[in-house]
């Protein structure tokens, strides 16, 4: 391979970027052209990111970004924008442009009546060229950019119909979580520069980076999991920048990168703006918020996993709250009726069981169950996109039903779909789920078994939702007539159904790939894996396989559902804990946001009376002031000037001569 | 009587004085030109009689330089007043307001 | 004699003044105007400065008055004033007068070499230029320098043009004349009216006055 042809790496950001700066300068009125180019670049990124992944093209040569001189006390500031393309980034890259781009074709269709599509395939763009830049990033700062960037074009179009006041507050809803989220993010950010001395996340560096404590300590701060886990040759103890990375700065670093995750990812604590996300297009909640930009935390927490696992308060925190996270939003799940909704908690519950892979040691886990979910998540969204293109923009699942006959390949690949997300075999999800499962039995058994159980949840709430909007009788007119959608939207379905089936298959080699990539990683880091493929939770006895309580769970779940709402018109349960979602936003309400307003309202009254009235104003009044005065001299009479300069003249005179 | 230097400069101060006063009365822009031109004669006056009574002729030539002064500034003042009659059409000068905010 | 002819020429001049000021008619002040001017030019008669009173009947009286009057003429001035005299503007000026001439009044009282009479002034005190060029500690001494020219304008253009008697007062001669030549250049410029342009071909005189016959296109569109 010649590096001759390494430019081409960067058409990866220059096509999406110069198609929205096209649009969102000219053509966000022009329409066709709008669509033609988004869908253009979407298409161009993804044969690039094809060549990238079986061509082996070679990166792009990095571009000196920021360059500060060092000094004796600081060590000189180099941040480039690069590309890294290794086996972790080429897969996400696989993922993002394959799921955007067929999201893009998909909105072609659905957004086909819309007076601002123009302004759509804009957004559309700019998040395609802002995800293509994190998958790619080399350093934390770069990637932090790019981060600002998805976040704003998930506001873009989560805000699209912004005329709707639900639309407006949503966008600023997810805008704020994820600004509080990025706080944390940054201090992550920095304490590893001030601890590495280097913000690169290239993975020799990562590796490399070990900071200034002493091996016992490194061990001792790993958990006898972990130690059995990465075992491994001493680790090279080098000082960087002078401080000292006590395991309380590690921990902090740790933590404030997991904030990112949090917020990007809608953890526990922020998990509350990506349901109200939902207000935006279908299609950008399958790609946006729920196939790659909310992945993106997972797939940054796997980037810098190196870091990760210098500290095991870090790592715990991590795991709990993916596993809470997991069971909390499959249990609201299943008191929700808005179909979007429901996928909206059902994709939370699976970023928390990434997030838990991560946390207990399995980022290959994480990147697997991040694929296959990709792929069926983002089918479940558009099959629900279509679903609601049938019926006129109703999402409530109580007013559809008898569905399955009528818009039969939509039914079909939304089946395939739920079952990849319930994870029954031979689906994708199966394949993931289980893997990440086994992963936390190996860290604790209890994730283990919260796990299982947001599965019995998971198999549950999706069984329900197929129930009562597909099956049975239609219960409104609109429902009775439904129409199916244009073979631009149904194509990129069967497309996403098919790698839905057969992603999780060890044929198609995803879990390999990132397990490969798992172990170059710890072996860069001077560690060698052991446990994670003999670790088979359950096997101890050598009774059960380690997939048969998954599966058992799993069907009964299923099955629960399935004869509990066959054949309803309305809700058999009734829980109004799960329905008004474990009372997060009323919660945040009352505590949060009357502070929040509260303090607002003060430093608004500072702002408009104290600093703008009485400094601004009170400067701006008093110059007038003495002007009107002043003005007062200024009769535009010639004979007044006349007259006083005389006088001025008479007692100069006077007094030069006569006082003495 | 004798009319000694204090005469002459009396006449001068009086002269002086009511080109002052026809400057801060009068409203036409001409009259009031005319009375400026009076206060420079009387300036003028007392050069002379100051140059008469020291024996020295320099006062007599700084006169010589005023009245070109004079006449020059009187050239440009009337082309002024022409050039504002045909924009305004007033030589009133409570009609030329426009300076006053 | 002199003194009947000072009290003569000082009254005639006050009251044409005074016409001046209070006179409403702008013709009437500039007829007044232009006799103050005259008995001015008898004072400086009596103050053996004759020179300058030609110029100054030949100047202010001749040209300048003749500028005031063509302007008045040309603007159409002469309607009276019609606004009423303001008494307070009158009042204010008159106060104004009465502290100035107070002024110099206090001054003259307080110069007693003002009360020297016309007889016991000298007419021509040599500088000390001259003083040194008639002793000959000068270089070109001429002695019996200036001691035969009498005559006013003789001795004025002595000191204009050479620097005998004094130093000279060429330099400003000459600014004074380029001082005239920019006011004369910068009348042109304020009095010139741009001409309205006229039409230089036949093309732009038919478009800018178009034959009756053709008709006006806006008509056509209703």
């Amino acid at each position: 391979m010649g590096t001759e042809h390494s430019y081409i790496g960067w058409f990866l950001l220059i096509t999406p970027l110069a198609a929205s700066v096209a649009i969102l300068l000219h053509l966000y009125k022009k329409h066709d052209m709008a669509i033609f180019a988004s869908i253009g670049s979407a298409v161009i990124c993804f044969l690039i990111a094809l060549d990238v992944a079986f061509g082996n093209l070679p990166a792009p040569e990095p571009w000196t970004w920021i360059s500060l001189p060092g000094s004796s006390e600081s060590p000189s500031v180099n941040i480039e924008i690069g590309m890294i393309f290794d086996a972790l980034s080429k897969g996400m890259l696989l993922i993002v442009t394959g799921v955007g781009m067929l999201v893009h074709i998909y909105s072609y269709g659905y957004m086909k009546n819309d007076p601002g599509r123009g302004r759509f395939f804009g957004g559309l763009s700019i998040f395609m060229f802002s995800m293509t830049g994190i998958v790619l990033s080399t350093n934390l700062i770069e990637l932090f950019f790019f981060w600002e960037g998805v976040g704003l074009s998930s506001y873009l179009l989560i805000g699209f119909w912004f005329t709707k006041e639900s639309a407006a507050a949503a966008a600023n809803k997810a805008f704020v979580c994820n600004r509080l989220a990025d706080f944390g993010f940054m201090i992550g950010i920095l304490t590893y520069w001030l601890l590495s001395g280097s913000v690169s996340i290239e993975p020799a560096v990562v590796a490399n980076y070990h900071p200034a404590i002493s091996l016992a300590q490194v061990q001792t701060t790993l958990t006898p999991m972990e130690q059995s886990l990465h075992h491994g040759p001493s680790i090279n103890v080098r000082h960087i920048g002078g401080i000292e990375a006590t395991s309380f700065l590690l921990t902090i670093m740790v933590l404030g990168l997991f904030l990112g995750c949090v917020g990007k990812s809608a953890m526990f604590p922020f998990h509350v703006w990506l349901p109200d996300a939902m207000e935006g297009p279908t299609p950008v909640s399958a790609l946006i918020h729920a196939a790659t930009m909310v992945a993106a935390g997972v797939y940054m927490l796997c980037r810098v996993y190196p870091l990760l696992i210098l500290s095991s308060t870090g790592m715990t925190v991590i795991a709990s709250i993916g596993c809470f996270t997991a069971i909390f939003a499959a249990l609201i799940a299943v008191q929700q009726n808005d179909i979007k909704r429901i996928l909206a908690y059902s994709t939370l519950s699976q970023l928390g069981y990434m997030v838990m892979a991560v946390g207990c040691g399995g980022p290959d886990a994480a990147m697997f169950h991040l694929s296959t979910h990709a792929f069926f998540k983002a089918l479940l969204f558009l099959a629900a996109g279509s679903v609601i293109h049938a019926l006129h923009d109703e999402q409530d699942i109580w007013k559809m039903g008898g569905l399955s006959k009528k818009i039969p390949l939509t039914y079909w690949t939304f089946l395939i779909g739920m079952l990849a997300l319930s994870g029954f075999p031979p689906f994708a999800g199966f394949f993931s789920k289980d893997y990440i499962l086994s992963v936390a039995y190996d860290r604790n058994p209890i994730f283990y078994w919260v796990g299982v159980a947001a599965a019995f949840f998971t198999a549950f709430y999706m069984t329900r939702l197929v129930v009562v909007a597909f099956l049975g009788p239609a219960r409104t007119p609109a429902a009775e007539h439904p129409h199916e959608s244009p073979p631009v939207m149904t194509i990129p379905l069967v497309l996403l159904a098919i790698l839905s089936l057969v992603g999780g298959w060890s044929i198609v080699g995803i879990k390999a790939h990132y397990h490969d990539w798992f172990v170059s990683v710890l072996n860069a880091v001077g560690l060698v894996p052991t446990g994670v493929e003999s670790a088979i939770p359950l096997a101890e006895s050598g009774i059960f396989p380690d997939w048969l309580v998954p599966l058992m769970t799993v069907s009964a779940g299923a099955v629960s559902a399935f004869f509990l709402y066959r054949g309803r018109d309305r809700d058999p349960l009734n829980i109004k804990l799960l329905a008004h979602k474990f009372y997060c936003d009323e919660f945040y309400d009352r505590n949060l946001v009357g502070g929040q307003q509260r303090t607002a309202r003060v430093l608004n009254w500072m702002d408009s009376w104290i600093l703008e009235g009485l400094i601004i104003r009170g400067a701006a009044y008093i110059s007038v002031g003495v002007g009107e005065v002043f003005r007062l001299f200024q009769t535009g009479s010639l004979q007044t000037y006349a007259f006083i300069f005389s006088i001025g003249g008479v007692l100069l005179i006077y007094f030069t001569l006569f006082t003495h | 009587m004798d009319i000694t230097l204090n005469h002459y400069l009396a006449v001068g101060a009086i002269l002086f004085v009511i080109g002052l006063i026809g400057v801060i009365t009068r409203r036409n822009l001409i009259i009031i030109y005319m009375s400026l031109e009076m206060m420079l004669q009387a300036a003028n006056l007392t050069l002379v009689a100051f140059s008469r009574f020291n024996g020295s002729l320099d006062g007599q030539v700084f006169v010589f330089f005023v009245i070109t002064v004079a006449a020059a500034e009187v050239a440009v003042g009337l082309a002024l007043i022409v050039a504002l009659y045909r924009l305004r059409q007033t030589t009133q000068v409570q009609d030329l307001t426009s300076l006053k905010f | 004699m002199n003194a009947l002819f000072f009290w003569l020429f000082s009254i005639a001049m006050i009251v044409c003044a005074l016409t001046v000021v209070l006179g409403r008619s702008p013709v009437t002040s500039a007829i007044c105007f232009a006799f103050t001017i005259f008995f001015m030019s008898g004072l400086f008669v009596m103050l053996n400065a004759f020179f300058l009173a030609a110029v100054q009947i030949l100047v202010t009286a001749g040209a300048v008055m003749v500028l005031f009057l063509f302007i008045i003429m040309l603007l159409d001035l002469n309607a009276a004033e019609k606004i009423p005299r303001q008494k307070v503007w009158m009042g204010c000026a008159l106060l104004l007068a009465l502290g100035f001439l107070y002024v110099v009044a206090l001054t003259l009282n307080a110069t007693p070499e003002g009360a020297v009479t016309i007889e016991q002034a000298p007419l021509h005190v040599p500088s000390p230029r001259v003083v040194a060029m008639r002793t000959g500690t000068h270089p070109g001494a001429t002695p019996g320098f200036l001691e035969d020219i009498f005559d006013d304008t003789h001795r004025i253009g002595f000191l204009l043009y050479t620097n005998r008697e004094t130093t000279t007062y060429i330099a400003p001669f000459e600014v004074t004349s380029l001082l005239i030549l920019v006011a004369a250049i910068g009348v042109i410029v304020i009095c010139k009216q741009d001409e309205p342009r006229r039409p230089a071909s036949r093309e732009e005189i038919i478009r800018e006055a178009p034959p009756k016959s053709t008709k006006p296109e806006t008509v056509s569109t209703r």
